[in-house]
């Protein structure tokens, strides 16, 4: 293990910003991308039963 | 069924094998993700020179190279698209666009955090941070010229040749470090020679290419799914899903 604590874990030898302020950025996106996604895969299914009716 | 080299070109079969293979590269993603971070901050010891704020790496390496995968990837699938007028491989092209320009975003955005306590400054216009910028460009231009034509295949077939004409910047952005004298440093990992990296570093650093590569699998698949739906809504196998 390269920390004793997590408050060391979090300052990170002082470049804590940095280093979290990266990851943090990253999981967002990531998880914002995965979120909106599903939600356009599920509009799609969910517009299927619509082209019936105005086609 | 009989797998062929083109099985897939057709959308119904593409849509039900994404939908199968989805669940598995999340999975995938999460596992080499899990162990990547484990091995990167648990495991990788402190840089001498730069201390803890290396670890940034784990991150802002794997993003910039499936940055610029996924846009070779895009221009590949554009292409094929257009010449053999191939319906899926457009829609795979169009699939792979917002997650290659978000790898794109994250390149940059940790490279300026990774650039800031180390080389005293978030931004400089070098050869291989414009390059990567300009990529962040192609994309969003890709993207918004293939949304704004309302037509498919004219819309894929716009893309395709946008995507083509940037194509010459991979290279550009992946010589850059050699071709200019650059602030970004020089490439660590060659094709020819041994990494200049500490294994346990480099170890962390390709258990997190191979989760941001599951990743990028897991969403395109599903975009592409969703894409499939919308475009091919009139056909039979489409109304067949209704039920």
């Amino acid at each position: 293990m390269n920390w004793t604590s997590l408050d060391e874990f979090l300052y990170m030898g002082g470049y804590g910003l940095y280093v979290w302020g990266s990851y943090a950025a990253t999981l967002v996106v990531m998880s914002v991308e995965a979120v909106l996604v599903r939600k356009r895969l599920q509009a799609a299914v969910g517009a299927l039963g619509n082209s019936e009716a105005s086609g | 069924m009989n797998l062929r080299p083109n099985t897939f070109a057709a959308p119904s079969r593409f849509y039900a094998m994404a939908g199968t293979l989805t669940p598995w590269f999340w999975a995938a993603a999460l596992l080499f993700g899990l162990t990547g971070l484990y091995v990167g901050f648990a495991i990788a010891p402190t840089d001498f020179q730069q201390g803890d704020a290396y670890r940034i790496i784990f991150i802002h390496v794997p993003a910039a190279w499936m940055s610029m995968l996924i846009y070779l990837v895009l221009a590949f699938w554009a292409a094929w698209g257009w010449m053999l007028n191939a319906r899926m491989a457009s829609m795979y092209a169009r699939a792979l666009a917002p997650t290659g320009a978000l790898f794109t975003f994250i390149a940059l955005w940790t490279g300026a955090l990774w650039g800031k306590p180390t080389w005293g400054t978030w931004w400089v216009w070098d050869a291989r941070l414009t390059s990567e910028f300009i990529l962040l460009l192609m994309y969003l231009g890709y993207i918004a010229l293939t949304e704004a034509i309302d037509d498919p295949r004219r819309a894929a077939n716009a893309g395709a040749l946008l995507a083509l004409v940037g194509v010459v910047n991979i290279p550009i952005i992946y010589f850059s470090v050699r071709w200019w004298n650059t602030l970004h440093q020089g490439a660590t990992i060659s094709m020819t020679a041994a990494p200049k990296m500490v294994s346990t570093m480099l170890t962390a650093m390709l258990l997190m290419t191979f989760c941001f590569w599951s990743y990028s699998f897991a969403v395109v698949f599903t975009r592409a799914r969703a894409i499939v739906l919308e475009q091919e809504s009139d056909n039979e196998w489409v109304k067949g899903l209704e039920r």
